[in-house]
């Protein structure tokens, strides 16, 4: 089989990336390894509404519910409230994954892309060391896919930049092992995203409720890699449900590997593209990585239709995505790294400190900057060595 | 070696993104270990419901 483009995965990042490069006029192949898309799930289905209609105009069965705001619980149980425009990051539609990604993939396939499920990269096929193709199992059987552009948008265990020679191996600090109980409990928020702080909670991480409508809600965690041992973060789950959802009834399970090292430093390679997850896009401080997976899967579409009208395959002729991603998300990841960085050192008496000095402050009407500013005010001490990033 | 407890297993990939050898390949439902792997337990540390061991 022959194409102009192999987009390896079938999450937002690809489907983003097959839809442009097919409206472009490209004869796009786009596998998904699994046999559904969508599913199973390794998301808190978390968007910011206003990012997502600038992305694509979202149909109603993708959106589980809309929230109002946010809410950060400190250890010593203490909160503060941010509203949803304000809150920056990933409040606003909590989604439901298996019909949204589905979708994103009916939209690829509408613009003339053609979807291989059950479908498993193998390795790039190369000549003379340039790409030209993807070898893949096919339900089972064996299949060369000829192309000289591949876009690797597979995900957290991604395969494709190491074959490109592009190394995205993460350390135990850059990754969050996550767990997810779908939860229907009385006691659930359905207005609000709730963040729980604290190290005894989620050790360098946080654990969250994302209300997806009638006292259901996807509640979990996430934990440092380093700080994490077998086990440890679905053992920390089940102590937050006792703790804060005793009567809750759990009716799906969740788990996953969130990529929090900012991103690689380049996400190119001759005659290969990265997104999202794979290009490790994904934001290190909330763990939030639709939004920029989409977005970078976009622009990696619409310049392998360059590449392609162009004839250039190479590094050179795909830095046009390389310097369109790191313009769009580069300066917010890089920021949110420093931030993560720092936070994960924070003692719970830290935590407490930093969320009771809010307690008279009105910040319902600010974004994280001009939040991160007021605490700096407050707590020049603490915040000191933030200082480059804040003012 | 380091085995998978497949009864355990949630199938999430995470241990294959931190694997320094490549050893892991997550084949939808099922884990593939390779002889590249060094037993290096990282892995195992990460994975949210306990599935990997490395046993002498």
């Amino acid at each position: 089989m022959k194409c102009d483009l192999v987009v390896v995965g079938g999450g937002p990042g690809g489907s983003m990336a097959a839809k442009a490069a097919a409206a472009a006029g490209l004869n796009v192949v786009m596998l998904e390894k699994r046999q559904e898309i969508g599913d199973p799930v390794r998301c808190a289905e978390g968007v910011s509404k206003r990012s997502l209609h600038k992305m694509v105009q979202p149909e109603p069965e993708w959106i589980s519910s809309e929230v109002k705001g946010a809410r950060l619980y400190a250890p010593d149980g203490n909160s503060i409230v941010m509203s949803e425009d304000k809150s920056g990051g990933e409040v606003g539609y909590v989604l439901e994954r298996k019909v949204f990604d589905r979708g994103l993939a009916m939209l690829a396939a509408q613009a003339g892309a053609r979807v291989m499920v059950k479908t498993r990269a193998l390795g790039l096929i190369k000549k003379d060391g340039a790409v030209c193709g993807v070898s893949a199992m096919r339900i089972g059987e064996p299949i060369q896919i000829e192309a000289p552009l591949v876009i690797g948008a597979d995900g957290v265990e991604s395969k494709v930049g190491r074959w490109a020679g592009i190394d995205t191996t993460l350390k135990l600090d850059d990754i969050e092992s996550c767990a997810q109980f779908l939860v229907q409990d009385a006691s659930i928020d359905d207005d609000y995203t709730e963040f729980f702080l604290g190290n005894s909670i989620a050790p360098s991480g946080y654990a969250w409720s994302f209300p997806k409508g009638r006292k259901l809600a996807n509640i979990g965690l996430g934990i440092q890699g380093s700080r994490s041992k077998p086990g440890e973060a679905v053992r920390l789950l089940r102590q937050l449900m006792k703790s804060r959802f005793p009567n809750g009834r759990v009716v799906e399970m969740v788990v996953g590997g969130d990529p929090c090292s900012g991103p690689i430093n380049s996400a190119i390679a001759d005659g290969v593209m990265l997104v999202g997850d794979a290009a490790r896009q994904t934001d290190p401080l909330t763990g939030g990585g639709i939004l920029n997976a989409m977005k970078a899967g976009a622009i990696a579409g619409e310049v392998a239709a360059k590449a392609i009208s162009a004839g250039d395959f190479t590094r050179k002729g795909l830095q046009e995505y390389e310097a369109r991603w790191k313009e769009d998300i580069g300066k917010t990841l890089a920021r949110s790294f420093q931030l993560k960085e720092f936070f994960v050192k924070l003692t719970d008496k830290d935590i407490n400190q930093l969320i009771g000095s809010l307690a008279k402050e009105d910040i319902t009407k600010m974004d994280l900057g001009g939040m991160l500013r007021v605490l700096f005010r407050l707590n020049p001490k603490l915040l000191w060595s933030l200082k480059s990033l804040i003012i | 070696m380091l085995t998978v407890n497949r009864y355990k297993c949630c199938y999430c990939g995470a241990c294959v993104g931190v694997c320094p050898t490549c050893a892991l390949e997550l084949v939808e439902t099922w884990l593939e270990v390779s002889t590249e792997c060094k037993e290096c337990g990282l892995c195992a540390k990460i994975c949210p419901v306990g599935a990997l061991e490395v046993r002498a």
